[in-house]
């Protein structure tokens, strides 16, 4: 079954860009997309550009509407996400877990309706 | 003309369901995987029941013959709304399964269920209601009348659990060693949530949660043997239940633990829950519910409460559970194995996460009184008595504000 991780976390609540704790993080990243790789439980996955770079857009009456930002404005902002394949949620949360984010932000997990 | 069912059949499904439909429903979703599908293929098995055993006599094994006859009926329900590749693979699967039973022995998957029904995936509320709807066979309007919801959106909350289970594909297992702790704590949790229900709403529609947690404790410890949390989780039921005729005086007011006539109280629960506190804690793998019970037994074995072990063992629970609650029965415990003036220094820092607590205005009245502070002690009492969510907890309190006075 597939499962899509999506992380949110606030931005300011993770490491400066450079700093070694952000280096961290990074390893942290590379680390467990190589042990998802390892396990045969990757899909895909990236990250995201921010929420500054959004363009959000509907049709209406024909006509496409289009909005700076993202969708919702929320405090904690869609900042990346995996897409893992695994045998059931119990599995699939213990990988969520592994996600640096974790750690600060919050990981919501989806199933995928493969269609 | 159709057959109306023989009063004999209707007694033997009626006493089968009764006793064995938690049962007979863990042995369906472990097959079929699916709670809803379970639950609509075992009511149409009962249907179908009514109609042979009237016919053809009833089965000596009746569990085992709902079971049979509900997976095929589940299989059936698969058939007609089959529409692509994977759904068909499942019912080979299904079918294959189906033709390798006959065994004797049904294995009880009951453990897996509770622990499905107990997921943290799902709203504790929803764990609450799951457990007590599929294990216990408790009717969605019981539930719904002892947490104060509506019957609709109670049973709307039930089939959204179950579809969530589906869904997401909430593993049908018993949790490995990693997480065993957690989520065995999340079930006796459940269990404990239902006992507290139980115990301040009383009986609804027939039906007493407080017994209902006690079945489910009960059934944990038959399942699941050497475990002290649960061994301690059923004993701390069993000696809050002991209590049960001497909470509440004749005039229907809560009576204090230091103030219940203890001839009142159940032996023989008492009887039944202080070895296994003490068999759990021989084991030597401590946890919340251990602590919880030895308290429990603190107050019941001697005379009196023995204070100064309840403090220290409340001191201990603050490592597993560093709430506000558990800080407030500390100071409690405190108070009274050292004095009002050192409860106080516990109790204060607590004010404000616990300002709408109705206990904690009780005991900071408590407090006050014992210290002489009259007017402080009345205006907490006149707080806690606004927060009591119960009449006989207000009619104590009243009790208590109106010594004040004399």
């Amino acid at each position: 079954m597939q499962y899509m991780a999506l992380i949110y976390s606030a931005p300011g609540s993770e490491p400066v860009y450079g700093s070694p704790e952000f280096k961290v993080m990074m390893d942290g990243y590379f680390a467990f997309t190589a042990h998802l790789k390892d396990k045969g439980a990757f899909v895909c996955g990236d990250g995201l550009k921010g929420t500054e770079t959004a363009t959000s857009l509907r049709l209406r009456g024909g006509k496409v509407e289009t909005m700076d930002g993202p969708f919702a404005e929320t405090k904690e902002h869609l900042g990346g996400y995996y897409v893992i394949e695994v045998p059931d949620l119990d599995t699939a949360m213990m990988y969520a877990a592994m996600i640096p984010t974790a750690a600060y932000g919050t990981v919501e997990l989806r199933p995928v309706a493969v269609y | 003309m159709p057959l109306s069912p023989d009063p004999a059949a209707i007694r033997l499904l009626e006493q089968a369901l009764r006793a064995d439909r938690g049962r007979i429903l863990a042995a369906l979703i472990a097959r079929v995987r699916d709670f809803q599908l379970a639950e609509d293929a075992l009511h149409d098995a009962a249907a179908s029941a009514l109609i042979h055993w009237s016919k053809s006599g009833l089965p000596t094994r009746p569990e085992a013959w709902l079971i049979r006859v509900a997976f095929r009926k589940a299989i059936d329900r698969l058939r007609r709304v089959a529409r692509d590749a994977a759904q068909n693979q499942s019912m080979a699967i299904l079918a294959r399964d189906e033709a390798e039973e006959d065994s004797e022995v049904i294995a009880d998957e009951r453990l897996r269920l509770i622990f499905t029904c107990c997921h943290p995936a799902l709203e504790p509320k929803s764990r609450v209601a799951l457990t007590l709807r599929t294990v216990a066979g408790l009717p969605s309007a019981a539930i719904a009348a002892a947490f104060l919801d509506g019957e609709g959106a109670m049973a709307q909350r039930l089939t959204r659990a179950k579809a969530k289970i589906t869904a997401a594909q909430i593993p049908f297992v018993i949790p490995g060693p990693e997480d065993w702790q957690e989520r065995l704590n999340s079930v006796l949790t459940v269990v404990y949530l239902i006992f507290t229900t139980g115990h301040s709403i009383g009986p609804v529609q027939g039906r007493d949660l407080c017994e209902e947690a006690l079945y489910l404790a009960q059934l944990l410890a038959h399942l699941r043997h050497d475990e002290p949390e649960i061994e301690a989780c059923l004993a701390l039921i069993l000696l809050t239940h002991a209590r049960r005729a001497a909470r509440q005086s004749a005039q229907g007011a809560t009576v204090a633990l230091n103030d219940q006539d203890r001839a009142l109280w159940d032996q023989t629960q008492i009887g039944e829950g202080l070895p296994l506190v003490k068999q759990a804690l021989r084991r030597g793998r401590p946890g919340p519910f251990q602590i919880k019970a030895a308290i429990a037994a603190c107050h019941m074995t001697g005379p009196v409460s023995d204070w100064a072990q309840i403090a220290a063992l409340y001191s201990a629970l603050m490592q597993f559970e560093p709430t506000p609650v558990v800080a407030l029965n500390h100071a409690v415990a405190i108070a009274e194995a050292q004095g009002p003036a050192q409860g106080m220094v516990a109790l204060l820092p607590l004010a404000e996460p616990l300002q709408d607590y109705q206990p904690f205005h009780a005991a900071l009245a408590d407090l006050c009184a014992r210290t002489g502070a009259v007017p402080a002690a009345r205006a907490a009492y006149a707080r806690a008595i606004d927060l009591s969510a119960s009449a006989a907890d207000a009619a104590f309190l009243r009790q208590r504000m109106d010594r004040l006075l004399q």
